[in-house]
């Protein structure tokens, strides 16, 4: 009986390891995430849980957040799930792909207000990447490799 | 000769086809793509109506299924009054299971659609017309027998909760056309699935 609880509570804290809040951010926030100006290289993701090329390309971003350590690189996943689906479908992916980067998901449907904003040439399919620090950007509309998604990173970087 | 530049005239076109992209004001293209019922349906066979709505649409995306049956009701509600809609489904069924013919069959009569459902079978089509994402709306105008792009983008703006939109682009852009003005905004942005295509 011990042992079943002590087993119950090791598998809820390694669930718990990954399972994170996401906060939810609104147009304004959109729109400060993306305008940052300080040392930092951001790696910003747009994705969703149904969007299966997003899926594929997922573990890549999660790798660079894990190999980024204490350096000057940020990786933010921006999901595009519906608010609705938040506890019920974007919680439970995170914890099943052990994903620790930093989560974000987009409250303000009106997408037409804010995908300019990101970038001008983004029609609003996902995935969609945008690579940036205060000298450079890259904004990218479709699947990465995980070599494009390092090549374009070190890009950034050098 | 004669053959050599007509096979050049015909790998021009095609490369153009697959660069092309259209925005409000440029002329519609024409189609001659499967129904789910087997004939054939093209542009052409519209022009006697006062417009066309074309959605990209298909079988998985939550965007698609969201907006589903906003777009039966858009049928229901303007095809009598000369804009009906035409949906076509750009997926590569090979990338995506979901959308081969015979699942667009199953669909189209779970849901019974009260228009056509096309399958984009090349993929030409969509790539003509610049579609990226499911669902992406080409409202079409028949200008005097020539159907021109009025409006380019969403059906409104918000995908999760129909009784929470506050502005009905497309509608808005149909009502503009039928008072004989133009569309604005003629061409709106919308977060959506990318096009599964084979290249």
């Amino acid at each position: 009986m011990r042992k079943a609880v002590l087993l119950i509570s090791l598998i809820t804290w390694m669930g718990s390891l990954y399972s994170q809040v996401i906060p939810d951010i609104d147009r304004e926030g959109i729109s400060e995430l993306i305008q940052k100006s300080n040392d930092t290289t951001y790696v910003i993701n747009f994705w969703a849980t149904w969007c299966s090329p997003c899926v594929k390309e997922i573990g890549y971003f999660e790798e660079l957040h894990r190999q980024s350590g204490t350096s000057k690189l940020q990786v933010i996943l921006v999901s595009l799930d519906f608010p609705n689906q938040k506890e019920r479908r974007v919680v439970p992916f995170l914890e099943e792909k052990e994903i620790s980067a930093p989560v974000k998901l987009v409250t303000d449907l009106n997408y037409n207000e804010w995908i300019n904003l990101v970038d001008p040439s983004w029609s609003g399919a996902l995935p969609a990447t945008l690579i940036f620090n205060s000298d450079k950007r890259i904004f990218l509309e479709k699947e990465l490799t995980k070599s494009e998604l390092n090549e374009h990173v070190n890009q950034i970087l050098n | 000769m004669k053959k050599l530049t007509l096979s050049l005239l015909t790998a021009f076109i095609a490369v153009v086809m697959m660069y092309a992209e259209v925005n409000p004001g440029d002329n519609a293209i024409e189609f001659s793509l499967t129904n789910v019922d087997g004939t054939t349906v093209s542009l052409s066979d519209y022009s006697n109506e006062k417009g066309v709505i074309l959605v990209f649409t298909c079988n998985p995306c939550p965007f698609a299924k969201a907006y589903e049956q906003r777009i039966i009701q858009l049928h229901e509600n303007y095809a009598g009054q000369g804009f009906p809609v035409v949906a076509i489904n750009p997926n590569d069924d090979k990338l995506s299971p979901e959308d081969t013919f015979e699942n667009m069959k199953t669909r189209a009569n779970d849901k019974s659609y009260p228009f056509p459902y096309l399958k984009d079978e090349t993929q030409d089509i969509y790539q003509a017309y610049g579609a990226t994402r499911t669902p992406h709306i080409f409202l079409l105008n028949n200008e005097g027998g020539q159907f021109k792009v009025a409006y380019v983008g969403a059906i409104d703006d918000n995908a999760m909760d129909a009784s929470q939109v506050s502005q009905r682009y497309l509608e808005n852009a149909i009502r503009a056309l039928l008072t004989g003005e133009q569309p604005e905004p003629a061409l709106t942005k919308a977060i959506g699935c990318s096009i599964k295509s084979k290249a």
